[in-house]
């Protein structure tokens, strides 16, 4: 038993529940959320990976392998670029039609005469 | 000399942390938003500025010790201005007049 | 085998982690959720930490938990309600969400074995990193693969920034384009938070601009120090000590594009400088690298801050329409 091993079932869990939130959750805000939990389950993949082939130097605290951890902090911020534009995108598909979910919508009430 | 400063650090810490854990009891069980803030920064304020207290003799001077106190007095700003925020957010508007009998 | 005092700490944090994952998953409002979003980044830095991966910490701390936390508390208070699901279907819902749940489990069941099962000793490219980071003068060795080693997903990842932000302000209304962004404002700010967006700023940008410096030789960098300048930025917004430029602006722009354009360039150089695209001279590497992160620090924090503060809303311009 390890810290690597510990994170790493919780970072493989996270990805689950991620998942599964993503899938079942009706509401597109907690859809993004959900989406957000699984993508930090996978960065602490990579973060596990990083501190598992950390180099042992002398005298040095705990270290990490520099290359996944450069690639998770460009994952952190296209994934807050990406939920940004899906939040923006919900906001206006609220705006425009007052639906905060992707089922299908309702059909419009017709006008009742003009056809 | 040293073992003085680690008793120090050590009781510092220890008071500390039963501050922040008597705030989060505060924050389960108290009863109205007005009274959870102040268990929360009671516990922040005082929780962690004998943490930070404690930590001084154990960092380098005068740097490592100004970095703590500056975190310290940066969590204070921030408790300070979210318990506002909070607190206006939940306050009921002034009552003004006669009160219950407005439509 | 006995447990280390670190270990017990590792496993207490996973443990609240999960919970509080559980809890922002499963909690029935969506305004609790996005709070237990935010708490849940906050602890997700401490992994970091505990993982030896500082520079990320920094970056999921000031990135992750607090500007993503800005941005959905603004769309929660913005959307209605969700609709409540149609009573039609409810035995098909059920079913869906057991099946879901049992293949999410299989998911994470194959991970954690992948993670039980990783091989030893573990791969790594730390001591080729390590090995060559003298040639770009630097003392992070982070820093050295965002900006030498894999200098190209940096690149690009600056330019996402600024297409993220093209695809947002092309969500405004057609009356509303050139106008200001107005999604940061407050409509009567109370005196606390006025007070602190006058505080905090100095010692947040002094912050930022620390971050950027010492990210060469310790942790942080341009994308750690960027967040913190937008997050002071965005203080000053919800205060309304400011109002966010306009979005037509000329000099906003060019602040936008300095970051990624003066990358660009300068791999481009190194074509003939340093016989690579996005090579740098022996001799030069260092000041270059500098140049390069300080344009980028700079771009950064101006289009997260323009990403938190929303496609540009409707206002009269001049000569526009009401």
């Amino acid at each position: 038993m390890s810290a690597t091993t510990i994170f790493g079932v919780c970072a493989a869990a996270l990805v689950g529940l991620g998942l599964y939130g993503l899938i079942c959750h009706r509401g597109v805000l907690r859809k993004i959320i959900a989406f957000n939990v699984m993508g930090s389950g996978v960065f602490l993949l990579f973060g596990v990976i990083a501190r598992r082939g950390g180099l042992v130097v002398a005298g040095a605290g705990p270290t990490a392998d520099p290359v996944p951890q450069a690639i998770v902090i460009t994952g952190l911020v296209v994934a807050f670029a990406a939920t940004v534009l899906a939040v923006a995108l919900l906001l206006r598909l609220a705006q425009a039609t007052g639906q905060t979910t992707l089922d299908t919508p309702a059909p419009p009430p017709a006008p009742t005469g003009d056809r | 000399m040293s073992l003085a400063l680690s008793v120090f650090t050590i009781v510092c810490v220890f008071l500390g942390a039963v501050f922040f854990l008597a705030g989060t009891l505060g924050l389960l069980r108290f009863p109205d938003t007005l009274t959870r803030l102040h268990a929360l920064t009671k516990a922040d304020n005082l929780g962690l500025g004998l943490v930070v207290l404690g930590l001084l003799p154990q960092v380098d001077w005068p740097l490592g010790a100004l970095k703590l106190i500056a975190v310290w007095l940066l969590a204070l700003l921030a408790g300070a201005t979210v318990g506002q925020v909070l607190g206006g957010a939940v306050r009921p508007p002034p009552v003004s007049g006669a009160g219950e009998s407005t439509p | 085998m006995s447990m280390s005092l670190g270990l017990v700490a590792d496993s207490f944090l996973a443990l609240l982690i999960l919970g509080l994952a559980v809890w922002t998953i499963a909690v029935r409002g969506t305004y609790a959720a996005v709070v237990g979003f935010v708490a849940y980044g906050l602890l997700v830095a401490l992994i970091w930490v505990r993982l030896a991966a500082v520079d990320v910490a920094l970056t999921e701390a000031a990135l992750g938990s607090g500007l993503m936390g800005l941005l959905l508390l603004r769309a929660v208070a913005c959307l209605p309600p969700d609709a409540p699901a149609p009573a039609s279907g409810r035995v098909g819902r059920v079913a869906l969400r057991v099946v879901v749940g049992v293949l999410c489990a299989g998911l994470t069941a194959v991970l954690a074995a992948v993670v039980l099962q990783l091989p030893e000793p573990a791969p790594s490219l730390a001591a080729a990193a390590a090995q060559a980071l003298p040639t770009t003068g630097l003392g992070n060795p982070v820093t050295g693969v965002l900006i030498a080693y894999r200098a190209i997903d940096t690149l690009l990842e600056a330019v996402v920034l600024v297409l993220a932000l093209i695809g947002l302000w092309s969500l405004a209304a057609d009356g509303a384009w050139g106008g200001r962004p107005g999604a940061l404002r407050t409509r009567e700010p109370g005196a606390a938070l006025v007070l602190l967006a006058q505080l905090l700023p100095p010692v947040g940008i002094l912050v930022g601009i620390h971050l950027f410096w010492t990210g060469a030789n310790h942790p942080g960098g341009a994308f750690q120090g960027g967040a913190v300048l937008a997050a002071m930025w965005a203080i000053v917004l919800v205060a309304g000590l400011a109002a966010a430029p306009r979005v037509d602006g000329r000099r906003l722009r060019l602040v936008l594009v300095v970051g990624p354009a003066l990358f660009f360039a300068i791999g481009l150089a190194g074509i003939w400088w340093a016989d690579a695209f996005l090579g740098y001279p022996a001799d030069w590497a260092k000041p270059l690298i500098l140049v390069i992160e300080a344009a980028l620090t700079l771009s950064i924090a101006a289009a997260l801050g323009l990403l938190l503060a929303g496609p540009p809303a409707s206002e009269p311009g001049p000569g526009g329409q009401a």
